[in-house]
């Protein structure tokens, strides 16, 4: 069993959901409701991830933060070393790969509350910031939920864009899907079912936990 | 308390909202037809629409001027504002709602407004109840409730009753009215109601494709309306084209031939001239129906003709009486029972001369 590679696998895809969460939101809000003609190419180049092979983008990131392009150098003048092949260049790479997965069911949630709400929020005298966080927050807290679950989960799984960007590096870019995938070529065939399992269990509880929160069975007053 | 807004606001090449007005402490209703206009001048009176031109003013306090470049958001306007569909907060209770726009005060402030004005519109009993959990009706309180706890300095409500049965809207409106006495400001009401105007409204602006048309009292626009765009919105179902032929000025009365045909009705008098055409107006409920030929009458106008249809809508019976030209009578189940009538049937239409209203077509505007 590869606990190292599970532990970080769950460390990067917390940290990676949680930053989409906080720039996920305000990209859903602009792409729910912004009126510019040309939101749709940004709308597709959002989505891009969705139908890139991760090995294209893994490729591009590498590229972008290789030393000879300006993002790589200005990272090595702030930390001191390069993004290829760390812990930081997977997170990067990871939020690109994931964004659509937040950002589509947040924006969709956005899309479908009532304008009049926020309307009249703002006849009732609240600031914008304020009738956010009353009233579209809590309104589209289902949307935001599997936002979350869907960029935490499709993290977990990545494959082929922590394979470029990362590589295999034990404790640093090693992740559970790679050590599996290690584990088979070695023929530790047994190994890599228990971690595989420990994956499938990990990942089915998470799941059911989310969508119980979302739609609380336990409440049953609630239900129309 | 008095607004007054001079806006003009190009909606689409074809639309342009264009008004002046100047609105009183107490309910003006805004009267007008669907897509006439009504919801985007309280748009933009409430700053939710910015208008191209113009300028708004509430007292001496100017909230838009488009010209030096004022327009205050809507936040800070000081309005309370009913939307057509309430657009209360469905993740709220009543209480909550109620306390949304008192961010201001602290806890115990808040409670108290909050209980003053659930009190004023009764909806106490509700405070801790979702929107999904109450009425119809109590939800329009709670949504009026919710506009006018904050003090607001003008009042816009966009047809805010029109889902109730009478007795419910005008319960409602008496209780406005006993809050708004001690504080008078001026409250817009839109409708597209000619009953909800006469039942509710001091004053009436009549909207038409985004310019006012006419503006008085209830009785004043609608009872007697000067264009015929404005008696069909006040319930004058029979439009009839005629032409003047003989003004008894001693009578007070004139004699109009209807267009393609030979019979005359008398009219009040007006300053048409003989030869000239007009539109008389008349409403269905002011007709009478007989079945044999009345004599003896006041009544001046006697026309004969038969029977085209009967159809029944809830509690009226709509005759629809070929004669001369085809007319709209509209009397009670009961009366349609008692006097047997049946389609093809010979009748009589009986109309007053003063039931009969002189319009002009619509203006160009």
């Amino acid at each position: 069993m590869d606990w190292p590679a599970i532990g970080l696998s769950l460390r990067l895809a917390t940290i990676v959901s949680l930053i989409l969460l906080v720039i996920g939101l305000p990209i859903a809000w602009w792409l729910a409701f912004s009126r510019w003609r040309w939101k749709f190419l940004v709308e597709a180049i959002v989505a891009l991830p969705l139908v890139l092979p991760p090995t294209v983008l893994g490729f591009y990131v590498l590229m972008a933060v290789g030393e000879r392009s300006p993002i790589g150098r200005a990272w090595v003048r702030w930390t001191g070393h390069g993004l290829a092949f760390t812990f930081e260049g997977l997170v990067l790479a990871s939020i690109l790969y994931s964004l659509p997965f937040a950002v589509q069911p947040i924006a969709s949630a956005f899309a479908q509350i009532d304008r009049g709400l926020i309307d009249a929020a703002a006849t009732l005298g609240s600031p914008p910031w304020r009738t956010f966080v009353r009233v579209v927050i809590p309104l589209s807290i289902e949307g935001i939920v599997t936002g979350g679950v869907l960029s935490f989960a499709h993290t977990i799984g990545e494959f082929g864009v922590v394979l470029m960007v990362g590589g295999n590096l034990p404790g640093i870019t090693r992740t559970v899907s790679i050590a599996i995938y290690d584990q088979v070529q070695g023929f530790h065939y047994a190994e890599a079912n228990t971690t595989a399992l420990v994956l499938l269990v990990f990942s089915a509880s998470v799941l059911a936990l989310v969508y119980a929160i979302v739609r609380k069975p336990w409440a049953l007053a609630s239900l129309p | 308390m008095s607004l007054a807004a001079s806006i003009r606001a190009a909606l689409s090449p074809q639309f342009t909202l264009d008004v002046r007005c100047s609105i009183a402490p107490g309910i003006t209703m805004v009267f007008g037809a669907s897509g006439s206009g009504k919801t985007t001048m309280l748009k933009c009176l409430a700053g939710l629409h910015r208008p191209d031109a113009g300028t708004i003013a509430i007292d001496e306090q100017v909230i838009f001027d488009a010209g030096r470049g004022i327009d205050i958001p809507v936040r800070r306007r000081g309005l309370g504002y009913v939307f057509q569909h309430l657009a209360l907060f469905p993740h709220m209770t009543v209480e909550r709602n109620l306390h949304f726009g008192l961010a201001s005060l602290d806890p115990a402030a808040r409670r108290a407004r909050t209980a003053s004005i659930a009190d004023s519109f009764r909806i106490a009993h509700l405070l801790s109840r979702k929107p999904s959990e109450i009425s119809g009706g109590e939800r329009q309180r709670t949504a009026l409730a919710r506009s006018l706890v904050t003090d607001p300095r003008f009042l816009l409500l966009d047809e805010p009753l029109s889902a109730l049965d009478h007795a419910t809207q005008s319960r409602i409106i008496e209780d406005l009215r006993a809050w708004n006495a001690a504080r008078g400001i001026p409250i817009l009401y839109v409708t597209h109601s000619h009953r909800e105007v006469f039942a509710l409204g001091e004053h009436v602006l009549v909207l038409e494709r985004g310019r006012i048309l006419a503006e008085g009292s209830p009785q004043e626009v609608l009872d007697a309306p000067a264009h015929e765009s404005v008696a069909r919105m006040a319930g004058f179902e029979n439009i009839l084209d005629a032409t003047v032929m003989v003004a008894n000025t001693d009578g007070g009365t004139m004699t109009c031939r209807l267009a393609e045909s030979s019979a005359e009705l008398e009219a009040p008098l007006t300053r048409a001239q003989p030869g000239t055409r007009v539109r008389i107006a008349i409403r269905a409920g002011d007709i009478l129906l007989s079945i044999g030929e009345p004599r003896g009458l006041s009544a001046r106008n006697v026309l004969d003709g038969t029977i085209a249809a009967i159809q029944r809508k809830g509690a009226t019976v709509i005759v629809m009486v070929r004669a001369a030209s085809t007319f709209e009578v509209h009397i009670t189940p009961r009366a349609l029972e008692a006097l047997r009538l049946a389609a093809g049937m010979h009748v009589w239409i009986v109309i007053k001369t003063h039931s009969c209203r002189i319009v002009s077509a619509a203006p160009e505007l």
